[in-house]
């Protein structure tokens, strides 16, 4: 036996040095390039990172019918879209400089985990010059986080939390859908004056960073108005049955349900308060309302009937009358059929903004677009004059404020816009408390 | 005969040594030669061998291994934020953590066994992974995942490049970075973070192979053959059970800080309930009781996850662009459903073609494979000259030396 194990120690050092001596070459060598996923001359790829699964996958599906869309007017085909009505002339239809536009899709499963596998397969294997997607704060945070690390540029898609130009920005990340705060700025005055100054607000909240700010920001708000909180409970992402978070409510003196809920969280919490009656109670000699602060037409359409009268707040809403939307709307809609969502929107206008950013820099350097971008001020996207903050990377525009229709029209007709809150009501400091905690840092070319 | 087995687990080892290492060159021509998923493989191979080890050998089946997965990763992204971007004290304590936190549910499930034991390991799970998400938010920043900081205080190394995030490191060998060869056509990434994985997932199969082969494991897979047989003839098998489920959580906190080392963020959907049944399913697809199986059912899992995810409706309709447009069509509206977000509902097929056909995971068909071949050479070597038979049927075939199912090994 002695004999056995010198020779399983000579071949376990020898194993050792065979692994010392492949590992050995990777120390000395990196590569040639000046930034991560250099493209070459006739073709560049973008990454699409977007839940396929998951309670955000109807709105997944939706930001990729619009970045589809997106590739196809950058490559000059078909009418062209916003591309004809945005402030800034210099894409044509020829790709982003000189270059086809490819892309690659990923499922992010609304899982930070595999959301941050696929998006660095898409920088691993496919040579992604650019991620953007998320229809989750705490996905898109964790994949913007991995963005900077790896030295590619990230546009944000769908997310609404505070962090994620507030404690969790990052130089290489950038948001044009607005957020928690603004949401709450917007919606607050609306709600005092249609149900008063004396209100009791119980808040159901998904449990993740969204949830926590969008609850923070309405409570803040609210708190403003004079309305006093009497409970916030927290509901976890995967739920899909909300009864048991209903029924505590009617008992706690509350007059108002205020839903931090989006995607089918809101979809099935919504339909459920309302199957419990709430809506018909009269509590402390008030009508009993629910507020859903981030409204988006696919999940109305999930609620049916029980977002009628029912107040809340969007980024941008598809009956808007300004050139941009409607060119959007049209090309959108003869591409798919239906009319588009305020996911599909933001994400068709953060390729825009990208390829455009690549154009004016004249570079696919992060850095370089990063410099690009920064208070970049444009307009004919939809949402009226914008700015890009270079303090915190966060979009400024107008924000609507929207009420479930009382007599919807057609499946898609079922949101009537309430009121434009112009900008500098919704504006902020970069140092607000409900942003402060992080900071940019530098921006990441990779290697 | 220990002489042989001796040998053929040499044999084994030096096979798997060399696969492991080249596994670049490998998995290039499929598909899956980018760091990322090498890391991927690598990982949850360690994962899925110490699990096999508790499992294959006892028969216990815990439903609930992700809880160390997830104890490890947090462990490790805690001593990449407070300590060192260097990977080693992060494995270390990750390992010890994730040990005790065996130790403790191991105490309380090992209580029971059967399906018994199975439901305490999944409630525990359950329980940390409740607990992950939102109790413990200041610890593990619940939904949105723990991650590393500008601001943390890293102790051992705080001087670095001002607004940059220094990246986990073995000694200032960065785990991200990756060389890039031409070999025969392919374009190969020969990254640190996946040799320093398989340098560990290397020197982890050494040790399970070291388990099973001695009086330990003996002893371990008595007590799947016939506990109460055990316990009459006067042997205390719990402590046994216990070190191995501990031994087991410990593989796992590994496999929990290497993915956090490879990728600073440890979110609580690692230890979610599909997390552990997904090691389950690693293990029984590639072979249950065997050495290399799980390694092998770890790869095609993630293989499946990460590349057959991706294949969206136009690669599916590019495939096809040779065939008649009709033609093309009808076989894209075959094929897709399978691929793209439906890679689970493909996965689930061939885990049940796997169950139904080979109850003892891909490994029996390999053996069966080779047993088949093995005869076929017999056969048509009979008629020619018999003599030469037992030469080929020894032939030095790695897989071969392989034990097909814990009764042969």
């Amino acid at each position: 036996m002695s004999d056995n194990k010198f020779k399983r120690r000579s071949f376990l050092k020898g194993s050792a040095a065979l692994g010392a001596g492949v590992v050995a070459p990777t120390i000395f060598t990196r590569t040639a390039s000046a930034y991560t996923n250099e493209p070459g001359d006739s073709r560049v790829v973008l990454g699409f990172n977007v839940p396929q699964s998951g309670p955000y996958a109807d709105e997944g599906a939706d930001e990729l019918r619009a970045y589809k869309l997106a590739v196809k007017h950058l490559n000059g085909e078909g009418d062209g879209g916003m591309l004809n009505t945005f402030s800034s002339k210099t894409l044509n239809g020829t790709g982003i400089l000189g270059r086809k536009v490819d892309y690659v899709t990923g499922d992010t499963q609304t899982k930070s985990d595999a959301a941050r596998a696929s998006a660095r397969a898409m920088i691993e294997k496919d040579g992604a010059i650019m991620i953007t997607g998320g229809s989750s704060s705490g996905v898109a945070i964790a994949v913007q986080s991995l963005c900077q690390e790896a030295g590619v540029i990230f546009m944000a898609g769908l997310t609404h939390s505070n962090d994620t130009t507030g404690k969790d920005k990052k130089a290489n990340g950038f948001r044009h859908f607005f957020n928690a705060y603004m949401s709450a700025a917007a919606l607050a005055p609306v709600l005092g004056k249609e149900y008063g100054t004396d209100r009791k607000a119980y808040h159901l909240t998904a449990d993740y960073t969204w949830g926590w700010t969008q609850e923070q920001s309405m409570i803040a708000f609210t708190e403003e108005l004079g309305w006093e909180t009497v409970d916030t409970v927290r509901t976890p992402l995967s739920a899909t049955d909300f009864s048991s978070y209903i029924a505590p409510v009617l008992n706690s003196g509350a007059d108002v349900l205020i839903l931090n809920h989006y995607g089918s969280n809101m979809v099935n919490s919504l339909t459920n308060a309302v199957q419990f009656g709430l809506r018909d109670k009269i509590v402390n000699g008030k009508q009993f309302e629910i507020v859903v602060p981030l409204y988006s037409r696919l999940m109305a359409r999930g609620a049916g009937d029980a977002v009628k009268g029912i107040f809340g707040s969007t980024n941008w809403h598809w009956t808007l009358q300004d050139p941009g939307s409607q060119a959007f709307v049209k090309s959108f809609g003869k591409e798919y059929g239906h009319p588009p969502s305020q996911a599909a929107h933001t994400c068709y206008v953060q390729t825009l903004l990208y390829a455009d950013a690549a154009q004016r820099a004249g570079s696919f350097n992060p850095c370089a677009i990063a410099e690009a971008l920064e208070g970049f001020k444009f307009d004919g996207l939809g949402n009226g004059p914008t700015l890009y903050r270079a303090a915190d990377h966060q979009c400024f525009k107008d924000v609507l404020v929207v009420r479930g229709k009382e007599k919807p029209e057609s499946e898609f007709d079922l949101l009537e816009v309430f009121n434009v809150t112009p900008v500098d009501k919704v504006m902020y400091e970069p140092d607000n408390p409900m942003f402060a905690g992080g900071s940019l840092g530098k921006c990441n070319p990779g290697t | 005969m220990l002489k042989t087995t001796d040998n053929k687990d040499r044999l084994m080892m030096i096979a798997f040594t060399v696969a492991v290492l080249a596994a670049p060159v490998i998995l290039a021509p499929f598909g899956a030669g980018y760091p990322d998923l090498m890391q991927r493989f690598a990982i949850y191979g360690i994962f899925a061998i110490g699990f096999n080890l508790l499992f294959g050998l006892t028969g216990y089946l815990s439903f609930g291994h992700a809880a160390f997965l997830g104890v490890g990763s947090y462990a490790a992204v805690w001593m990449l934020k407070l300590l060192s971007v260097n990977v080693i004290p992060a494995i270390i304590f990750a390992v010890v953590i994730s040990g005790l936190f065996a130790l403790l549910i191991g105490y309380v499930s090992l209580r029971r066994s059967g399906i018994y034991f199975s439901i305490l390991t999944l409630a525990f799970a359950q329980m940390s992974y409740n607990l992950a998400y939102s109790v413990l938010t200041p610890i593990t920043n619940g939904e949105t995942g723990l991650q590393m900081d500008l601001d943390d205080p890293r102790i051992l190394d705080a001087a670095t490049a001002p607004g940059q995030l220094p990246p986990p490191s073995l000694f200032g060998l960065e785990m991200g970075d990756t060389h890039y060869l031409s070999f025969m056509g392919l374009d190969l990434q020969l990254n640190v973070g996946f040799y320093v994985c398989a340098a560990i997932l290397i020197l982890m199969f050494y040790i399970s192979l070291r388990i099973f082969r001695s009086p330990f494991g003996m002893l371990l897979r008595a007590i799947k053959s016939n506990q109460t047989r055990l316990n009459y003839t006067g042997v205390h098998t719990r402590p046994y059970a216990l070190v191995v489920f501990v031994i087991s959580g410990m593989y796992a906190g590994l496999a929990g800080a290497l993915l956090v080392c490879m990728d600073p963020l440890a979110g609580p959907e690692r230890m979610q309930w599909t997390a552990s049944g997904e090691v389950v399913l690693m293990t029984i697809m590639g072979g249950a009781g065997t050495l290399i199986g799980p390694v092998l059912g770890a790869c095609i899992i993630k293989y499946f996850e990460n590349i057959f995810s991706r294949v969206n409706d136009a690669v599916v309709s590019n495939w096809f662009s040779g065939l008649p447009d009709s033609l093309g069509d009808f076989f894209s509206a075959i094929v897709s459903p399978f691929l793209g977000s439906g890679w689970q509902m493909s996965l689930g097929l061939i885990f049940m073609l796997v169950i139904i056909f080979l109850p003892g995971g891909l490994m029996e068909g390999v053996t069966r494979l080779i047993g088949w071949l093995g005869r076929l050479f017999r056969s048509r070597n009979n008629d020619e000259d018999a003599e030469t038979t037992s030469a080929k049927e020894s032939s030095p075939d790695p897989h071969s030396s392989r034990p097909a199912s814990p009764k042969e090994s």
